[in-house]
């Protein structure tokens, strides 16, 4: 499967925006990166209608296993980041016509 | 301080701040990026942005699910659904606060 990095993004967007230079479209594209990821340290939601929405969900602590030893380990409360997914970008990755080519 | 949410206005927002733009492009570039990554993913790719996470389309086949009030049985077809896959950065970070018990969010 083919995939789009980063750098690929940026330059995606560079190439759509010429009048900018490369090294603002870096920026653009990691402060919206660094934004998100800020707000979910603070615990906030990050909601793009249309697109998705970013959470954070908490996680009890358990007793895990060392999956190789058997050992038992106390795995403290955690939380991790979360994203479902806005009904506009559902719906389109879900067009009958062959937009999501599954040979891709 | 949390249960506040971050939208496009806030992103934008930071943009215009940090690189200088109007108000106005830097509203549209958040808009682009977003869209950039929905068309990505439209032609099946697969989206990494280091140190954040990717995203990635998976086709879920055919199941009977049912209805949770009734009880019937429900045929769900064929779907393509988008999973997120936090990276290990992020999820670092979003626990460095751990004096502040995500608890009491």
């Amino acid at each position: 499967m083919t995939s789009m990095t980063k750098s690929e993004l940026i330059q995606r967007l560079a190439e759509h925006n010429p009048h900018l230079y490369q090294r603002d479209v870096e920026r653009i594209v990691s402060t919206i990166f660094e934004e998100i990821a800020a707000a979910l340290a603070r615990g906030d939601r990050v909601e793009l209608r249309g697109f998705g929405a970013f959470s954070v969900k908490r996680r009890e602590a358990r007793i895990g296993r060392n999956p190789r030893t058997g050992t038992a380990v106390q795995v403290e409360e955690k939380v991790i980041p979360f994203f479902k997914t806005g009904k506009q970008l559902r719906e389109r990755l879900n067009l009958s016509g062959d937009e999501t080519g599954s040979a891709a | 301080m949390a249960d506040s949410t971050v939208t496009r206005a806030q992103l934008s927002e930071a943009v215009y701040q940090e690189v200088g733009l109007s108000r106005n492009e830097s509203a549209d570039l958040v808009e682009s990026v977003l869209r950039e990554i929905g068309d990505a993913l439209a032609r099946g790719e697969m989206v990494k942005i280091s140190s954040f996470g990717s995203f990635q389309v998976r086709s879920k086949g055919r199941r009977i699910g049912r209805n949770p009030k009734t009880g019937e049985e429900v045929p769900i077809l064929p779907r393509q659904v988008l999973v997120f896959r936090p990276s290990h950065v992020l999820k670092n970070r979003i626990n460095e606060h751990r004096g502040t018990p995500a608890g009491q969010r």
